[in-house]
């Protein structure tokens, strides 16, 4: 499993005909992207890399059954292509588009929550599920699947996070890229949901940027409901406020958004942060080290446990340890994260992050139907 | 974008803002026909610049004489105007803007912006106008009034009572505050915006409503759709450098440090300042190259990365994705050539065809430092500006 993006995805091209839309297609074909079609007004009935080109979302949804689309239109257009897209019944919708106006943006996050969606971008290098499917312009050749799920504001710091973990032998389960605008579709929150959701993923690895308080929101949502290791990084220490550093949403406003606010929100809500983008992959892995020792330990002192009792109790080894609604798996995977000062915390974590693991699930699994 | 405070209230009086008589003028002579076609007997000369706190730094004159307007003006234009928000070097004065006098009775504070948070238009009220609103809202939270706009709906009219009630407004006050946010709201959706801020919004002795001063930001993104504003661009208030670079398609910032860096993404660039600060040096710029990198735009940012003295390295940090690592090398190649580059370049470059662009590098003779990755790069950087 994954997130978002799998090889059975159906995906239609907005913008296929276009020099962006043509060459990150030819790409995303190469990687192994099941492409259906593509959409370019005034083209329909035509063929483009082999595959039919329709007039509106709504033809090519009817003709292909697209369940994604990656967005190639210009900046004039694309707002309302995410509506088209969102109307023809698109389940994700992955706008690439740099450049869109702010408040076109306003009204199209508005409008979205009429459909049942999830808007990635825009601005944004898109999603990646390596090894089954990639919608965006990132370079597939460094990914690798495994274990890690990436979700980052930046799409350079993302390929650095990705390049790290590949080589570092962990792999990435999904990676996507939320984008720099400062209205956009899917959030650090709704990433990180998905991620904790899903079984492939083992860790998180999130890179955020000043602006806003996307992080600080992400910071408090892991404090609640996220038991996997998280490993965090923001980009901007040095940024002067004021200034919009390359992306839009990227420029400190009236004192707030700065990258020191949000390494300490991260940091009060337990997530391990690093100062230097160069140690995300590094971290992650002494993490992972870290948690696989812990639940080691925790086994052999289970099993130490249960061999001095009956054999009844050795049937539930972890679950004589913590609250007994709390499920054996949930209280072993939050132990290894807890910091001496969140010790306290643990049993009351567990119960609480339960019902949301359970809830997520389902709506994940409603969203791949 | 910004605009100067006379031509933010030219779009107010387009649109119903009510807003103090006033014209701009670049001459003393000017000023003075200025004064006496506006008529009366106080007038304020104000510097046009794109900065806050004119007041104290002393860019606002209240003048009582026809004389003084002229002395005010003479005294300001030519001048750079230092504000707490402007850096060392100030902004230059080419303009100033005459307004009559008014009589204050309530100094508010009116401002319409995103609030990211809710992807949502919100309008931010105080009764303490003219101060620095982020200290009220630090200090005196309970002093900021606020309300958000449904982007279907819009403003609605008890959301205007609201504030104008929250702010102590009487009588026909009260509508005329609504008529003071509707324009707001018109002027902000039908301009793209992406801050409309009023402080102060003044209550006069008469209890007229009026917007005494006046700043616009708009969305750079609109701009291309926004023709009548975008011609509203003073390129004089904007740093040289960052100008430069907007010709060529570059993201630039300057910073006051010494080892300039030229990287491709947002992220990243930022990234690469703060290794460089990580590791005890100080960067001189955030410069995208963006991802379409190609060699006359690597010649271009070498160009303008030159063009600060201060800088005394020069970190290339490139994650080839879609562009290649050895286009990126030859116009690193090119333009150390053609430009004459004399301070140490520190090169770092991974992903799609590093290898080839590395091995390009080494053997074309130049005196480029490799660097093996992001912590060697920022440490070879530091220690080469600083000499050893």
């Amino acid at each position: 499993m994954s997130i978002l993006l799998s090889k059975k995805s159906r995906i239609i091209v907005q913008g296929f005909t276009g020099k962006q839309g043509t060459f990150h297609s030819e790409q995303c074909l190469a990687y192994g992207s099941q492409l259906v079609g593509g959409v370019t007004p005034g083209r329909g009935g035509q063929t483009h890399l082999g595959l039919p080109v329709f007039n509106t979302a709504h033809d090519a949804v009817k003709a292909t059954g697209a369940d994604v689309s990656m967005i190639y239109v210009p900046a004039a257009g694309a707002a309302d292509a995410i509506l088209e897209a969102a109307d023809a019944g698109i389940g994700l919708i992955v706008c690439i588009t740099e450049g869109i106006p702010v408040n076109d943006m306003i009204r199209v996050k508005e409008a979205l929550k009429g459909y049942n969606t999830r808007l990635v971008g825009p601005n944004c290098p898109g999603v990646i599920t390596p090894g089954e499917a990639k919608v965006g312009i990132m370079p597939g050749f460094i990914h690798k699947p495994g274990k890690i799920g990436i979700v980052s504001r930046s799409g350079t710091l993302t390929y650095e996070a990705v390049f790290q973990t590949t080589r570092l032998g962990l792999g990435q389960s999904t990676c996507v890229g939320i984008g720099g605008d400062p209205v956009r579709g899917m959030n650090f929150v709704d990433v990180l949901a998905l991620f904790e959701a899903d079984p492939k993923t083992e860790g998180i690895i999130m890179v955020g940027e000043i602006g806003g308080s996307d992080e600080e929101a992400g910071a408090e949502f892991i404090r609640k409901h996220v038991t996997k290791p998280v490993v965090a990084y923001i980009a901007g220490v040095t940024a002067p406020p004021g200034k919009r550093m390359g992306h839009a949403g990227a420029v400190i406003a009236g004192g707030k958004g700065t990258a020191a606010d949000k390494f300490a929100a991260l940091e009060a809500a337990g997530v391990t942060t690093v100062h230097s983008p160069a140690e995300l992959g590094s971290a992650m892995v002494k993490l992972l080290a870290a948690r696989r020792a812990k639940q080691k330990r925790a086994k052999a002192k289970a099993k130490a446990k249960s061999s001095s009792k009956s054999k009844a109790t050795a049937k539930a080894p972890a679950k004589s340890k913590v609250k007994p609604k709390a499920k054996p798996k949930a209280a072993v995977k939050v132990k290894p994260k807890a910091k001496p000062k969140a010790k306290a915390k643990v049993s009351a974590k567990a119960t609480r992050r339960s019902p949301v693991k359970a809830k997520s699930k389902k709506k994940s699994v409603r969203r791949a139907r | 974008m910004n605009l100067h405070e006379y031509q933010a209230k030219e779009l107010f009086r387009r649109f119903g803002v009510a807003v103090p008589a006033g014209q701009v003028a670049a001459t003393p002579e000017e000023a003075v026909a200025a004064a006496k076609a506006l008529g009366g007997s106080v007038w304020v000369v104000k510097a046009q610049v794109h900065a806050g706190g004119r007041g104290k730094a002393g860019g606002v004159k209240v003048c009582k004489t026809h004389a003084e307007v002229a002395a005010a003006t003479k005294g300001m234009l030519g001048q750079h105007l230092v504000t707490k928000q402007t850096g060392a070097e100030g902004l230059p004065i080419h303009q100033v803007y005459v307004e009559v006098g008014s009589q204050i009775q309530r100094e508010l504070y009116l401002s319409l912006l995103l609030n990211r948070d809710r992807s949502r238009l919100a309008f931010i009220a105080s009764a303490d106008g003219g101060m620095d609103i982020e200290e009220v809202a630090e200090h005196t939270p309970e002093r900021i009034l606020k309300v958000e706009l449904h982007p279907a709906v819009g403003l609605s009219g008890y959301q205007c009572r609201e504030l104008a009630f929250g702010l102590g407004l009487e009588g026909g006050q009260v509508a005329a505050f609504e008529k003071v946010m509707r324009g707001i709201l018109a002027l902000y959706l039908a301009h793209d915006a992406s801050l409309v801020e009023v402080n102060p919004l003044i209550v006069t002795g008469g209890g007229d409503v009026l917007a005494l001063d006046a700043k616009i930001n708009i969305d750079p993104n609109a701009v291309y759709r926004q023709s009548d504003v975008a011609k509203y661009r003073d390129t004089t208030q904007e740093d040289a450098r960052e100008v430069e670079a907007s010709k060529h398609d570059l993201n630039y910032v300057s910073l006051d440090g010494d080892i300039a860096c030229m990287v491709n993404g947002a992220g990243l660039a930022m990234a690469t300042m703060d290794l460089i600060k990580l590791h005890g040096g100080n960067p001189a710029n955030f410069l995208d190259v963006g991802g379409g990198a190609t060699k006359e735009r690597v010649t271009a940012a070498f160009q303008l990365i030159l063009s600060n003295p201060n800088v005394k390295a020069i970190l290339v940090n490139i994650f080839g994705g879609i562009v290649r690592c050895d286009i990126i090398a030859e116009g690193i190649m090119a333009a150390v050539k053609t430009v004459g580059v004399e301070v140490p370049v520190i090169v770092r470059l991974e992903g799609t065809n590093a290898e080839l662009a590395r091995s390009q590098l080494a053997e074309s003779g130049l005196a480029i430092t490799p660097a093996s990755d992001l912590t060697d790069a920022a440490t070879k950087a530091v220690r080469l500006a600083a000499g050893r």
